[in-house]
């Protein structure tokens, strides 16, 4: 007994003079998406917390929550600020040209697929052209958000006068009323260049926020005060500051940070990227102009998007679109935070626009129309190469 | 924050030099013979936890009053991130019992959760006895679900927490308002009680809350739960429970019925939902080593519409054990039986079993924690502890786990 309790209080001294080692580390900045970007000042610190808290808010059914809903927070369609999993995936239908939504008295643009107990969840009208939907990551927005419209059009080549096959354009959409447009937007005819979404159909982060909580969550705000499920008018179920907050946040939220930089396989995949022609899209940088927030005020970052529509082949054309965009036309998606995507989908990689892609290579695989000739030169790769693109996808 | 600097180790390696340092140094001889904690051996079920406790009384007074205080520290840290060392005055109880005549008699539990925040009836029961086999019992009274929740006094645990079966998945301290029958028979060294009792339930808030999870507990934050059954049903609870003065106690207890308000003016409002639960507890004292050892497992089935969000999940289950060692009693510093454990929790706790609709992948959702402790008690009454958690969680999708560490130092003891 005595040899026990010696044994037994020897472990215990071991484990306590290894007390520092007994709290779990912090994981490395780079290898989180959430957390402010760097350089905000006291007061900007505590409206991004705000913004978090309400970012992470659970909705009740008294909170506001429904009728009809797809979530019931921000948070859990991108968990960690990351990409969403397919139990938080909806439906978009209603729309297959230009010519504006024709489902909207069905339920259309979005089909709320749960409801609160003792409600009906909305059907799916048959024949409506649609599309799944897969939540992005919501990192680094503030960048992509601060922008100057001249330089999206800078990389835009609707007619594709270089005639390298690749046609990018901006999508010159309606915006709503209360969103007020940048200083310096350009507008044509009363559209605005708009850029957040898989087709890019939100014009700002605040567009993007009033309408998920209208559309995903069934919460209704001065901004978007038609309750999906009844179509009448309610009170604010969330309010205008709120909603300020919730922007503040995603608008300064840090730019994923890549990963392994050093490594001889990242850098031979860096230029393999170049070569493919993969850039022409995934445009690695950008710059922002001026903002009132000084931390992303005139700074150069590193999205790998252009924030602009392509065709990307009949393969990824669903039959559904948004705005004045085309049914095969999607956004060039932000590629940084690529690798820790598997960090909020359980795991797993659900990419592209439906999450039908399960890795890095298939959704290579998967592009078409302008990227063909890349996805094409993507194939012809040795082995080799194939995964050191990968490995430089996977440190973005 | 960084822990090298923390000031809180510091007091932890106090802490634990004074439980653990002392009584070498006063005595390094050991006892042949060591005895272990808990009541494991005596005549007392769990069921039996709430009058078997230590009570004040004079003869002049017909009242019998006790209770039981507990306070800790804390310094915890998440992924690396600290919110520094706090001190937490967790509960102050008060018991008072009264026998009115031989065979009627009341006792009441009120409970103050850190501070005032959260004040309780936890019990307040009038038992009228028949016959062993056959006594009423009515007020607020403790659902017998597991073991834990009616034998849940601080000074009878090793650690601080409390299991997270008990607290997290199942919602004790769990009282409700309502009446039914209890009863006890020995033969031999073989001892079975029963009780069954109806009581009021749970409400919607178990699959409509803040911790977006199927969450009992919630309803605990219902105002008018004493005064109405929110789904106008009763529930129903009731436990078996068989012991062997040798081998141990082995409880089955089941609680369950409609947790939704389903009719409302006569009014038919929603679908009927029901919430059923089992649990199985055990303890048990290996005799060779004194070894002691308690456990809980239980299951839950709620019902949740499936055009709801699979968020809020409609299988539960947890488990804890402890394994309590006592490897010193002796008198030391004047306490005559004094007595030191080491002791080791395992938690799990599964808020939502299954996997999602769309996919088939696993839900997650879980949590896991191993808690090794060390205790001291300078009486069966009062127990110093030092205990180190650490905890895994998972969220929903299986994400990387959120790891908890915290170390806890604490009292809690009868008065
Ligand atoms: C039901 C799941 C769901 C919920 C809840 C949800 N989102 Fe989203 N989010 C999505 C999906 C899917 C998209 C892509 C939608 C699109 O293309 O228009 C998206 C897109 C976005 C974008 C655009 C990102 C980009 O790169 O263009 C932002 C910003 C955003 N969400 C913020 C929010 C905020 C803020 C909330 C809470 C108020 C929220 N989301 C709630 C699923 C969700
Ligand atoms: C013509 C423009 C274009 C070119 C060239 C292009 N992409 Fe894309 N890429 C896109 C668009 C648009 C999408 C989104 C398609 C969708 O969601 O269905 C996309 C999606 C992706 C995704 C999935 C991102 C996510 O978050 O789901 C990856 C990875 C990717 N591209 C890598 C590449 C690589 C590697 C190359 C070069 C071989 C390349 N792309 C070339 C436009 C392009």
């Amino acid at each position: 007994m005595k040899i026990i309790c010696q044994v037994t209080l020897m472990l215990a001294i071991g484990l306590l003079a290894a007390c520092q080692k007994t709290l779990p580390f912090a994981p490395e900045e780079e290898d989180l998406l959430d957390g402010p970007v760097n350089g905000l000042n006291l007061e900007e610190k505590a409206q991004f917390l705000r913004g978090d808290a309400a970012f992470n808010e659970v909705f009740t059914i008294e909170r506001g929550l429904g009728p009809i809903f797809v979530a019931n927070q921000c948070a859990s369609c991108h968990p960690g600020d990351g990409k969403g999993s397919p139990f938080v995936s909806f439906i978009r239908f209603g729309q297959a040209d230009t010519l504006g939504n024709l489902f909207l008295d069905q339920g259309g643009p979005q089909l709320q697929h749960k409801a609160i107990p003792g409600f009906e969840v909305e059907q799916f009208p048959a024949g409506a052209p649609s599309a799944i939907l897969f939540a992005p990551a919501v990192t680094g927005l503030g960048f992509l958000d601060a922008v100057s419209d001249e330089d999206i059009l800078q990389s835009a080549d609707p007619n594709d006068q270089d005639g390298d096959g690749i046609s990018g354009r901006p999508h010159w959409n309606q915006i709503p009323d209360y969103v007020d447009p940048r200083d310096h937007s350009l507008s044509i005819n009363g559209r605005y260049i708009t850029r957040f979404g898989k087709k890019a159909g939100a014009y700002d982060l605040l567009h993007q926020t009033s309408s998920a909580y209208n559309q995903d969550m069934g919460v209704t705000s001065s901004f978007e005060s038609i309750d999906p499920y009844s179509g009448l008018k309610l009170d604010p179920e969330v309010n205008i500051q709120t909603i300020n907050d919730v922007v503040f946040y995603l608008k300064t939220l840090k730019a994923p940070i890549a990963r392994n930089q050093n490594d001889s396989e990242v850098i031979r995949g860096r230029e393999i990227f170049g070569e493919l022609g993969c850039i022409k899209c995934h445009l690695p940088q950008l710059k922002t102009g001026l903002s009132p927030i000084a931390a992303i005020s005139d700074k150069t970052f590193y999205p790998y998007t252009d924030l602009l529509l392509h065709d990307m082949g009949p393969g990824l054309d669903d039959g559904y679109t948004e705005g004045f965009a085309l049914s095969s036309e999607w956004r060039t998606p932000p590629l940084w935070g690529l690798g820790l995507s598997t960090d909020s989908q359980g795991g797993n990689y659900f990419l592209l626009h439906d999450g039908r892609a399960r890795s890095i290579e298939e959704a290579i695989i998967l592009h078409g129309g302008e990227a063909a000739d890349s996805r094409g030169e993507f194939t012809r790769l040795s082995p080799s190469e194939k995964k050191q693109l990968i490995r430089f996808l996977e440190a973005l | 924050m960084r822990i090298s600097t923390s000031i809180y180790l510091e007091i932890c390696w106090l802490g634990f030099l004074l439980v653990f340092g002392l009584p070498f140094q006063l005595n390094a001889q050991l006892p042949d013979s060591l005895q272990i904690s808990g009541d494991s051996v005596g005549a007392f079920l769990n069921m039996d936890a709430t009058y078997n406790r230590p009570f004040l009384s004079s003869e002049k007074m017909p009242v019998a009053v006790g209770g039981y205080l507990e306070a800790n520290s804390l310094y915890s840290s998440e992924d690396g991130v600290s919110e520094g060392l706090s001190f937490q005055a967790r509960r102050l109880t008060l018991f008072m019992s009264a026998s009115i005549s031989n065979r009627i008699k009341f006792l009441s539990e009120i409970e103050f959760e850190d501070g005032t925040k959260e004040i309780a009836i936890e019990f307040a029961a009038l038992d009228v006895s028949f016959h062993p086999l056959l006594n009423f019992r009515g007020g607020i009274l403790m659902n017998p679900i597991g073991a834990f929740n009616q034998n849940h006094d601080g000074p009878k645990w090793e650690f601080v927490e409390r299991p997270d079966v008990a607290v997290s998945m199942l919602p004790a301290t769990w009282s409700n308002a309502g009446f039914g029958l209890y009863g006890k028979t020995y033969s031999g060294s073989w001892i079975v009680g029963y009780e069954a009792y109806l009581t009021n339930g749970f409400d919607n808030t178990i699959i409509n809350n803040i911790e977006n999870k199927t969450f009992l507990p919630a309803t605990k934050q219902s105002e008018s739960r004493f005064e109405e059954n929110n789904s106008g049903r009763a529930m129903t609870n009731a436990k078996i429970a068989i012991k062997n003065r040798n081998l141990g106690e082995i409880g089955f207890s089941y609680m369950g019925g409609a947790y939704n308000k389903f009719e409302n003016e006569g009014l038919k409002i929603d679908d009927k939902r029901g919430v059923h639960v089992f649990a199985l507890d055990l303890n048990t004292t290996i005799k060779r080593s004194d070894t002691y050892i308690t456990g809980e497992m239980v299951y839950a089935w709620i019902q949740v519409p499936s055009t709801y969000t699979q968020q809020f999940g409609n299988h539960q289950r947890g488990i804890f054990i402890d394994v309590v060692q006592p490897v010193v009693k002796q008198k030391i510093l004047g306490w005559k039986d004094a007595r030191f454990n080491v002791a080791a929790r395992f938690d799990f706790v599964d808020w939502n079993s299954g996997s999602f609709s769309e996919t088939d992948l696993d839900i997650g959702d879980e949590l896991w924690a191993i808690t090794p402790a060390v205790s001291f008690r300078p009486s069966s009454q009062t127990v110093f502890r030092l205990n180190y958690r650490y905890q895994w969680q998972v969220d929903l999708l299986n994400n990387p786990a959120a790891k908890t560490a915290s170390w806890l130092f604490g009292f809690s003891s009868y008065f």
